[in-house]
């Protein structure tokens, strides 16, 4: 039997903004090859159906979950589950940002971003509704293994509430399509000020819930802002397995070992450790008052 | 007697918040250019070389993302011009390989004041920036080619340009670096050195200086206005930092008096969705 591993690709595109006819077309074809190529799991960065700062073009580029642009995307990933970053429509007409797992003929799994940004450049509650939860969902790879994923798209991320509730859920690999738009440029930083916070962020969380992690950001340019890339997986040790990118397009594979998530675990037993009725007792003493000031 | 040994060694100085990782900064900017020029069908740039600094860095800019020969460089100066400042632009163009023009808009310009005299100086120089953005414009037209904005940061904040002259282009790479960011990169570019030595000057009369125009230094209103604007302090900790008051006084005035240049001109609102306002696409819709 093969062994138990997970093949990733992460497909680090610049989407026309606003061209979602274009944008589908480009990913039919680019998640058809990497499923050829073997990966059991294609990632696309976020929003990558349609762009990222799209404005008032939300509506127009919306989908329905069980529409056809959708469809497309899971008949180019035949055998394989590819994560597509799209606009999706409700039936009562809200849009969200979501993270949407196609393949194997069907949309598997919709993850809606549950923190939008709305502050410097970001501009997202005008614009969409947010999601209320973060699920793992099971997929499948080599050797009769399965994987816990966990979704956060980008600013997500920021939130260390998410990755650890998907941790709690066991997840195996931590999957984070982004629009990261780079920002940041003094000197002795070693990098753009916002891509060392991503890496600082990933391999954080890499280490500290002893899982993979895989960073899949966009590149190109919306109105003069650009996206810096770097797409990047890391190990449940922290330790890049692959990549990162460049600031150009570009694709990256990473094969995913069961072994690495065990000695892993074994090295460091934090999930074994993890003490979550302290933080429900401490949660339910604060009551009313958690996360509200003084 | 020999000195005693410090415990410890000296705490390192704190690194100048204003530098910045010129490779870094050359590889956004050239990328910018090379896909907001082609998304839009463009492959070619013009771009008005007035000799300064700012132009002849995004003049190196360009033709580095773009290649030379998809560089228009046009220098237009007036008879009342610094002539050194066309000998300097002339530099740049040698230097950076890109084709080049050289128009003089003397005729133009002394037709117009013969008609409608004045000495007012800022009349004077506003007309020679619209004179000079005209002519872009129509170069642009006749050349297939996008006109390339050279305003920096610290200009576009303090006012310091004329509206729909130098501030207008289609796209400018330097909008977001300081005037002393500028010449951090125009270093790394090794922009000929009388460029990168002379006092900044808008040269719209005979011996014009930004400093004095403006009344403080670009390296003490670069570092005010990165404190207020980047990092949004107010104006108390500005004092705390050792500002004079009468410089964040009137650096704050400037910012506020001047917004008008960095909008869209005002639209009567009257409908449900009104551009600028409430119908909210981005530039790059369909690119």
């Amino acid at each position: 039997m093969a062994p138990p591993r997970l093949v990733v690709t992460c497909l680090q595109t610049a989407p026309r903004l606003g061209d979602l006819g274009a944008n589908l077309a480009e990913l039919a074809d680019l998640i058809a090859q990497a499923v050829a190529g073997g990966a059991h799991l294609v990632i696309t960065p976020e929003l990558s159906c349609t762009g990222y700062f799209l404005r008032d073009l939300v509506p127009e580029v919306a989908v329905a979950v069980d529409g056809d642009e959708l469809g497309q995307l899971a008949r180019a990933a035949g055998d394989g589950l590819a994560l597509v970053g799209a606009v999706v429509e409700s039936s009562d007409h809200l849009f969200h940002n979501a993270a949407v797992l196609v393949g194997q003929g069907s949309v598997r799994v919709v993850h809606r971003k549950v923190y939008l940004p709305t502050y410097g450049l970001f501009d997202e509650q005008r614009y969409l509704a947010a999601g209320d939860r973060f699920e793992v969902v099971a997929i499948p790879g080599s050797g009769g293994s399965f994987w816990r994923v966990g979704l956060c798209i980008c600013e997500d991320l920021w939130h260390p509430s998410a990755p650890w509730l998907l941790s709690l859920q066991r997840m195996d690999l931590l999957v984070c399509p982004s629009a990261s738009p780079g920002r940041g440029v003094r000197a002795g930083l070693g990098g753009l000020g916002s891509a060392t916070s991503y890496q600082a962020m990933t391999r954080t969380y890499a280490e500290l819930l002893t899982c993979f992690v895989a960073h899949c950001n966009r590149v190109g340019y919306e109105d003069g802002v650009g996206f810096w890339g770097g797409s990047r997986v890391l190990g449940p040790d922290g330790e890049p397995v692959a990549g990162p990118l460049g600031a150009d397009r570009g694709a990256l594979t990473a094969v995913l070992e069961r072994g690495h998530l065990r000695r892993a675990r074994i090295a460091f037993p934090l999930l074994r450790d993890e003490r979550v009725e302290v933080t429900r007792s401490g949660l339910d003493r604060l009551g009313a008052r958690a996360g509200v000031p003084e | 007697m020999t000195p005693p040994e410090p415990l410890a060694p000296a705490a390192p100085a704190a690194p100048d918040p204003l530098r910045i990782d010129p490779d870094l900064v050359e590889g956004i900017l050239s990328r910018f250019l090379v896909e907001e020029v082609t998304k839009v069908g463009f492959q070619r740039v013009v771009i008005g070389l007035s000799g300064g600094v700012d132009s002849a860095l995004a003049c190196w800019l360009a033709a580095r993302a773009l290649g030379p020969g998809q560089v228009l460089a046009v220098c237009l100066p007036y008879r009342a011009s610094d002539p050194r400042s066309l000998e300097d632009a002339r530099q740049v163009v040698a230097v950076t390989g890109v084709s080049s023009r050289t128009l003089d808009i003397s005729p133009q310009i002394d037709a117009y004041f013969a008609a409608v005299p004045t000495d007012d100086r800022r009349r004077r120089g506003n007309k020679l920036a619209r004179e000079r953005m005209t002519v872009l414009y129509d170069l642009s037209l006749a050349e297939s080619a996008l006109v390339l904005g050279t305003s920096n940061k610290t200009e576009l904040l303090l006012g310091y340009g004329t509206v729909f002259g130098d501030l207008a282009s289609a796209l400018n790479p330097l909008g977001d670096l300081y005037k002393t960011q500028v010449f951090q990169l125009a270093a790394h570019a090794r922009l000929p050195p009388a460029v990168l030595a002379k006092a900044p000057s808008a040269d719209l009369f005979r011996g014009q200086s930004d400093e004095a125009d403006l009344g403080f230094s670009y390296a003490c209103a670069d570092r005010l206005l990165y404190h207020l604007v980047d990092e949004r302090r107010t104006v108390a900790e500005c004092l705390e930092l050792g500002f004079a008051a009468d410089l964040v006084a009137s650096v704050r005035q400037r910012i506020r008096h001047n917004q008008f240049k960095r909008r869209l001109p005002l639209i009567a609102k009257l409908s449900a969705r009104t551009i600028d306002c409430d119908f909210r696409y981005p530039r790059d819709w369909g690119r």
